[in-house]
Formats: C-alpha cells, structure tokens, sequence
C-alpha cells in the first residue's frame, strides 16, 4: 500500500490541515514509511482477541447530574483570539 | 546547595542552615547562567514570592517536608496565570486561566515553580528537537540531545538547575530523557496521577509523574502528586499510600525477570553491559534472575504509532483558532481560519501525527490499523501479565543508546524505533522507572524498571536500595 500526494493532501485537509508542494513530498515520503511500519500489525494473529479500550479494564465513572462548574466565560473569553458581546468571533458563515 | 537531594534541602530549611529565598535564588542565578535552554519561561518572581511564603511557614513551623523546595514544571501542566506553551507555537500565548491538578497539588505543598520547562512540541518526540522553542542540550554534552519529551525537565535535574522537576510519560517520555540525562525518573500507574489540566497527547497512556537525582526524592514527590481526582474521568479510585514507607525494606529474595526480547538486536554493546552489570549488583543484593519472554513487545512501535496518532488527531482538533491559542492573520473565511491557523502554528511531527491519527481513523482503515492495533495492545498487556506471574520486577534497558548528536536523526521512523523499550509500558498501563546504572562513551545509561499494577511502592524501594549501593545517581555533568 501506498499513499499518493493527492491522498496525503486529502488526509491533511479532513485534518484541517494545508500543506505547501514541498510539504506535501516530504509528508508523503514520511507517511509511507510510517505506515509501512504500522503494517507489520498485520502479522499478529489477533484471532478472538478483544481490543483493549483502557489499560485498567476500567469502566467510565459515572456522576451525578448535576452543575458543578460555575460560570467562568468572562476568565475563558478573556484569552480567546477574538470576541464579542459574550461570543467567540470568527469570519462571517452565513451572511 | 544545589548538589543536595531534596531530602537533604528539606533538612537544610528546616535547620535553618539556609532559606528558601536563599536557595531559589541560588537555583534562580544557575538557569540564568546555563545555555542548556531547559526552560521556557522562568517565573523568578513568582518563585521568589513563593519562597518567601514557604519561609514564613519554616518560621512559624508550619512546613511540610517538600516546603520551599523549587522545581522546574514542564510546560504541559497548566499553570494558572502562566504561560502554559506545551512546547507549542499553537499555546505560545497561552495564558491558563486554570491550574492543573498536579500544580494545584505542588503548590498546596508549599513547593516553589522556578519555571515551565522545555518539551518536545505537545509531548511528541523522543530528542527534544521537536519544540517550537528550540533543542535542550544534554548537560553531559551539549552537542547531544537530553532525550523527549520532558528533555528540559531532565536536563535541568541533571544539571542541578532546580531539585527536581515533573514529566509526563506517553511512550517513555520520562523515563528516557531520564536515563540519557542521568537523572531518576518515575512513571506511575495510569491513573494513579491526575490528568486534569494536563494538555493531552494520547489520553489512554498520558501519565505523569517525578523526575529527580534519587529515588527517595521520588517517592516524596510521588506523595503529592498522586491521588484519586474526580476531575479526571481516568483517575483511579486507589488509596496513595506513603512511597517512602517501604524505601528501606530489604530485596532479598527479589525476583528480576529480564525480557529476552530486550536484550536482542539493536541494543549497544556498552549499554548492554552497563545493564548487566547493574542486574549484578541487584543479584549480589540477594535477588534472583530469571529471563522472561515479551513475545509481543516488537509489536509495541506500530501499535503504538498508531493508537497515539489516533489519540492525538482527536485531541488536537480542538486547536482550531477560535477560542484560544495561535491564530491567522486576516481569515478569509472560517474554513481558511482552521486551515491557516493549524498549518502556520503546529510543527512538522505534529502534524505527521494528526495525519497518521486522521488517516489511520478514517472508514475503511479503522479495522486495518485502529482496531488491529487495540487488539495488539491487549497481546502486549497479556505479555506481563504471564511474565508477572513468575517475577516482581522487569528489568532491562530504557534505550537502546547513549544519547545521540543534535540533529542527526532526520527520519521520523528511525526516531520512532528507539523508542523500543519504553513504549511497551504505556500501552499495558504499567509503572516504569529509569535510573542511572553507568556510563558509555561518557554519557549515561539508565537501567529500567517495569513493576506490576499499583506497584510504585515496590519499584522505589528496589531502586532506593540500588542506590544505596552504588554512586551513578549521585554524578553530575560539569558547569555549562
């Protein structure tokens, strides 16, 4: 198996991500290679094997429902790159 | 003063030999006269307000043993108030309006931050040269690396700029800057220390823990820092038990299980030997060694670099731009503000990692690679499970090398497969510690110690007790 730069560039942008020409080479050189690695998984027998969701086996610990946070947004807001009238701003969506 | 352990410190502040003003300073005076680059920010007035505090308490006999000592804080805690960069052009403005729950515990000690120390950028590396803020050096020599992530951290232990420091462990990122550094450092159980305001890399292996000169000072950090946090939906609902109280307990009659797979191809002649020699002196000690098999340890880098990318792609997403940290210039519209904002502020690994997380979670290639690899895991867990049936304690080198020059690892696999005897540990779950056991070629080796489940006590001691035997914790690098 091997990733194209087309496919490379496709992973970055569902990650959010642009690279540039020269980024998109090196990436794609580096991604193979990693996941030629990855493909040595492919050798385990992994028959009847159960994933292993968390190293303790542990189940999510449940709480109660109830508002245990307080209202912090003005502290929060406060280091946002931009608000306004209590909102995160960014470049109009819908016009 | 800044030879003492901290045990040592402790005993000095309360004799009132100095104060902790005194000694912050003097800590203060040696990061600003290193050119190792082992901090990111130093926080020398807060520190010193803090040591005043602490020296209040001394004087009116309300101290802890940890009072007024300082330590360096690696920049993935969040520190109220304090720039908190995670290594990170993305949080280099990052002002944490929280604590972390490990800086709320250090600080509930009476323990003086000197200043977040430097880190591989969000925890991804193995040398330290990941970070936006440029390569630490090794103090045992400043053209090689001091490991990563927590490369400042144990670079400014080693060197004696704080008494100790805090590192966190993904895929060894404690416990081998510890051993290329020369210093000792603990990784606990997972879930034993809070993972709260810790900026997470891989969540189900993230785990912090003490980096310092000895083992003793590790259990005293260890006290701490540990403990059940309802904060962290991962925290464990275990007692903490007092890790200095078995130090002293006697290892005869210990059980040392070597891992064949760890002493095979790959490992340094030198390296080799200085571990042997150190299961030596542990045999003079009164224990017994019995060679045990990891069959699936080999598995260990794929699987991990694929369920720590799978991590670290669903927990970075939300570095978006928009409510904190680094963002473009003039966005053109919302998509361009993600796209720019993203590609301008994260590093070249970053962003392997986040492609081979999106990739490797994509449809059709979660079987392949996400599920494949959680089952591998599960194979890698059931490994020392059976090996534990038969001995206390796994014993063998934490990397393959000495430390390595500055820039002469450019291939990320390469990097990647060092990272063989570490890795194996966080995917189980288990606690794993490294201490200085020699030195090849003039640098340090460590000799790693993976214990069973909640088994810290354990390990400390057996460590406390190989270092009452022998010197290696004990060197320091000379003055640069």
């Amino acid at each position: 198996m091997s990733l194209s730069e087309e496919q490379v560039g496709q992973i970055a942008y569902l990650a959010r991500l642009s690279l540039s020409k020269k980024e998109l080479e090196s990436n794609t050189k580096d991604l193979n290679n990693i996941l030629n690695l990855a493909e040595q998984l492919a050798q385990v027998d992994t028959h009847d094997v159960e994933p292993m969701a968390h190293p303790l086996h542990m189940s999510q610990r449940l709480r109660t429902d109830e508002v245990t946070e307080k209202d912090q947004s003005t502290l929060f807001q406060s280091i946002a790159p931009k608000t306004g009238k209590d909102h995160y701003l960014v470049p109009t969506v819908i016009e | 003063m800044h030879t003492k352990t901290i045990a040592q410190l402790s005993q000095g502040l309360k004799d009132k030999e100095f104060s902790s003003v005194e000694l912050t300073q003097h800590y203060l005076n040696r990061i600003n006269q290193s050119q190792l680059n082992a901090f990111i920010t130093v926080t020398d007035e807060m520190a010193m307000k803090q040591a005043q505090a602490a020296d209040e308490k001394i004087a009116s006999n309300n101290a802890n043993i940890l009072t007024g000592i300082p330590y360096a804080h690696k920049d993935i805690f969040c520190t109220q108030g304090v720039k908190t960069s995670a290594g990170s052009k993305m949080l280099d403005n990052f002002i944490s309006p929280y604590d972390a729950t490990v800086s709320h515990q250090l600080n509930n000690a009476d323990l003086v931050m000197l200043g977040k120390s430097n880190m591989d950028e969000f925890a991804m590396g193995s040398s330290n040269e990941n970070s936006y803020y440029g390569s630490v050096k090794n103090p045992w020599d400043v053209t090689k690396i001091p490991g990563g992530s927590s490369g400042g951290s144990a670079a400014a232990v080693a060197a004696r700029l704080s008494a100790f420091a805090t590192g966190t462990d993904t895929g060894g990122s404690i416990r081998q800057p510890a051993s290329l550094c020369g210093i000792t450092g603990l990784k606990p159980t997972y879930g034993r220390v809070s993972r709260y305001g810790m900026i997470a890399y891989a969540s189900s292996l993230d785990q912090a823990g003490p980096m310092t000169q000895t083992a003793e000072d590790a259990a005293l950090v260890l006290n701490v820092m540990s403990g059940f946090d309802e904060k962290d939906s991962t925290s464990a609902e275990q007692d903490v038990q007092d890790y200095t109280a078995n130090l002293n307990d006697s290892i005869k009659g210990l059980t040392i299980g070597l891992p064949k797979e760890f002493f095979s191809e790959g490992l340094d002649n030198e390296v080799a030997d200085n571990v042997m020699a150190a299961v030596k002196e542990f045999e003079a000690m009164g224990a017994t060694v019995k060679e045990v098999s990891l069959p699936n340890s080999a598995y260990a880098i794929p699987t991990y670099y694929i369920v720590a990318p799978c991590e670290c792609s669903s927990n970075l997403s939300r570095l978006d731009g928009v409510r904190y940290g680094y963002r473009c210039e003039d966005p053109k519209d919302l998509e361009d503000l993600y796209l720019r904002s993203r590609s301008e502020a994260f590093g070249e690994e970053v962003k392997r990692r986040i492609m081979i997380g999106a990739y490797a979670l994509s449809a059709g290639y979660y079987d392949a690679f996400y599920l494949k690899a959680q089952k591998t895991r599960h194979l890698i867990s059931d490994d020392f499970k059976k090996a534990f049936e038969n001995v206390d304690v796994i014993m063998g080198p934490v990397s393959p090398t000495t430390a390595f020059d500055l820039g002469s690892v450019k291939d990320p696999v390469s990097m990647y497969l060092a990272d063989i005897y570490t890795l194996s540990a966080n995917l189980a779950g288990l606690p794993g510690m490294s201490i200085p056991a020699g030195f090849a070629q003039n640098l340090p080796v460590g000799l790693q110690l993976i214990g069973n489940y909640w088994s810290e006590s354990k390990l400390l001691n057996i460590a406390h007790q190989f270092q009452q035997q022998t010197d290696w914790h004990q060197k320091m690098p000379q003055e640069n």
